[in-house]
């Protein structure tokens, strides 16, 4: 495959930047997208020019690294990680424009690198659980149902990509922190922070700059751990009790 | 204090605003129409003229309709303030993006649709409201009391072929803000569950094509009958 890239090129957090063009030829189409993007740096360091910065770690879908906005989607065409993006996903001869994650609270550090501390302090806000876990506990020492359990995961399975603010009109942070506020709320060892957590998470995401929820749905559409929008409503719930009940003037 | 306004201030506290001015315009909506529909009736407009008269003179129907100025008012600053806050929250936009295949148009137009609105409204109260309120409005008897006549006005107003459209395509641009809009408002409510939520989903739909239909068809049939 021959392809033409249209990339964000921006030299540090200060820099304006721009898209600049890049021809690739001979992309098997069982490449992922990142080892594309290994086969036009390597292309681009042999041309004595800077290669393309961007973010990647364990190249098997469960970091959250390769933040790239692709064609207009995170991560691309389909609901995966980049990296888990194949060629196979495009045309031959097609033009591929790769942004970096738009956001005020995830400033670009380098390219298509961007700055995502603003989700750690949004975890330090609130998102633990401060109980001494001691020893290994018995199986099913604290009973919960399968059902609630299953639920809890599947909201642990949040990756922290911020795929979700990236696809969000407003930037908003609403499904990554109604994940985290949900994993703890739904288990037995989350209920004793729980008002205080839901609390500090949403007074965090607003300080850090996020917009707000409009329920459009593109976070849950574009999620790679498919986290669904009901997560957002028990934020809501959350936030909402938690601010009418605790005990915090 | 502090409390209060920290909730209210903060982006869900605001959602939540939105969401419930949202629900209680919705309400009005209904009423609103329930009433209109009596402009259909073949009784000269003794039951419309009758009923306007009863809406401006019951005081409970006055608290009501000053609550609702303030909830308009309400829903239209809040949506200000986050609109301005989303927007910050993405100063530099991206080149191509691809909205269209993971949201729905209105729900990502809803400012602009409710800009819309805002004018419609703008006409419609200085065409009806501000008119039956201070204008000069012929009355008309029923039994020996006299009555303002806003079904004459009204039958006037339609006799207007852009007027009547200029009805139509605003109740069009409702129904798209409702389509989102209800729905919407009772998930930022928190109000999400496995067995109502798709029932709300699909009254929301419902509500969103029958009420701005009904709506659009008094116009309509006011505008068809002047033609004789």
């Amino acid at each position: 495959m021959n392809l033409t890239l249209n990339v964000w090129r921006q030299k540090n957090t200060q820099d304006k930047g721009g898209f600049k063009s890049y021809q690739v030829s001979d992309v098997s189409a069982d490449m992922s997208f990142l080892e594309m993007m290994d086969v036009l740096n390597e292309k681009l360091e042999v041309q004595g020019e800077d290669p393309i910065h961007f973010d990647h770690d364990c190249r098997e879908g469960i970091c959250g690294m390769c933040s790239m906005y692709i064609n207009g989607k995170p991560h691309g065409p389909q609901q995966t990680t980049t990296c888990q993006l194949h060629m196979r996903s495009f045309k031959d001869g097609e033009t591929i424009t790769i942004e970096p994650w738009r956001a005020a609270a995830f400033p670009v550090v380098k390219d298509l690198v961007v700055d995502r501390s603003a989700f750690d302090r949004i975890i330090q806000s609130g998102g633990y659980v401060s109980v001494n876990t001691g020893g290994t506990p018995d199986a099913n020492e604290i009973p919960i149902p399968k059902k609630i359990a299953d639920e809890a995961f599947e909201s642990a399975e949040c990756i922290g990509c911020g795929a979700c603010v990236a696809a969000c009109k407003n930037a908003s942070a609403m499904l990554f922190v109604s994940a985290k506020v949900s994993q703890l709320a739904l288990l037995p060892q989350g209920q004793v922070e729980r008002k205080e957590r839901a609390e500090k998470m949403v007074a965090q995401m607003d300080a850090e700059g996020f917009g707000s929820c409009t329920n459009t749905g593109a976070c849950e559409a574009e999620c790679p751990k498919g986290i669904s929008l009901t997560n957002i409503a028990r934020l809501n719930r959350e936030y909402l009790s938690a601010k009418l009940t605790s005990e915090n003037v | 204090m502090s409390w209060i306004t920290d909730t209210l201030t903060s982006t869900i506290g605001r959602k939540v605003l939105m969401a419930l001015t949202g629900l209680f315009l919705i309400l009005f909506l209904a009423v609103h129409l329930a009433g209109n529909l009596q402009l259909l009736m073949n009784d000269g407009g003794e039951a419309f003229n009758k009923y306007a008269y009863n809406m401006g003179h019951n005081p409970l129907i006055r608290v009501v309709s000053i609550g609702n100025f303030v909830f308009i008012l309400l829903h239209i600053v809040v949506s200000i303030l986050l609109t301005r806050r989303n927007k910050a929250a993405r100063p530099v936009g991206y080149k191509e993006s691809a909205g269209a295949s993971n949201s729905t148009w209105a729900s990502r137009n809803m400012g602009v649709l409710g800009t819309i609105i805002l004018i419609f409204l703008v006409v419609h109260l200085k065409g009806f409201w501000f008119e039956f309120k201070f204008g000069a409005v012929p009355t008309v008897d029923y039994d020996g009391v006299s009555f303002k006549n806003v079904y004459l006005i009204v039958q006037e107003a339609y006799k207007e072929l852009w007027y009547a459209l200029f009805y139509v395509v605003s109740m069009g641009f409702l129904a798209f803000h409702l389509s989102h809009g209800f729905a919407s408002a009772f998930q930022t409510l928190g109000l999400n569950h496995k067995k109502y939520s798709p029932i709300i989903s699909g009254l929301g739909k419902g509500f969103a094509i029958l009420v701005p239909l009904l709506f659009a068809l008094i116009p309509v049939i006011i505008y068809i009958k002047s033609l004789g």
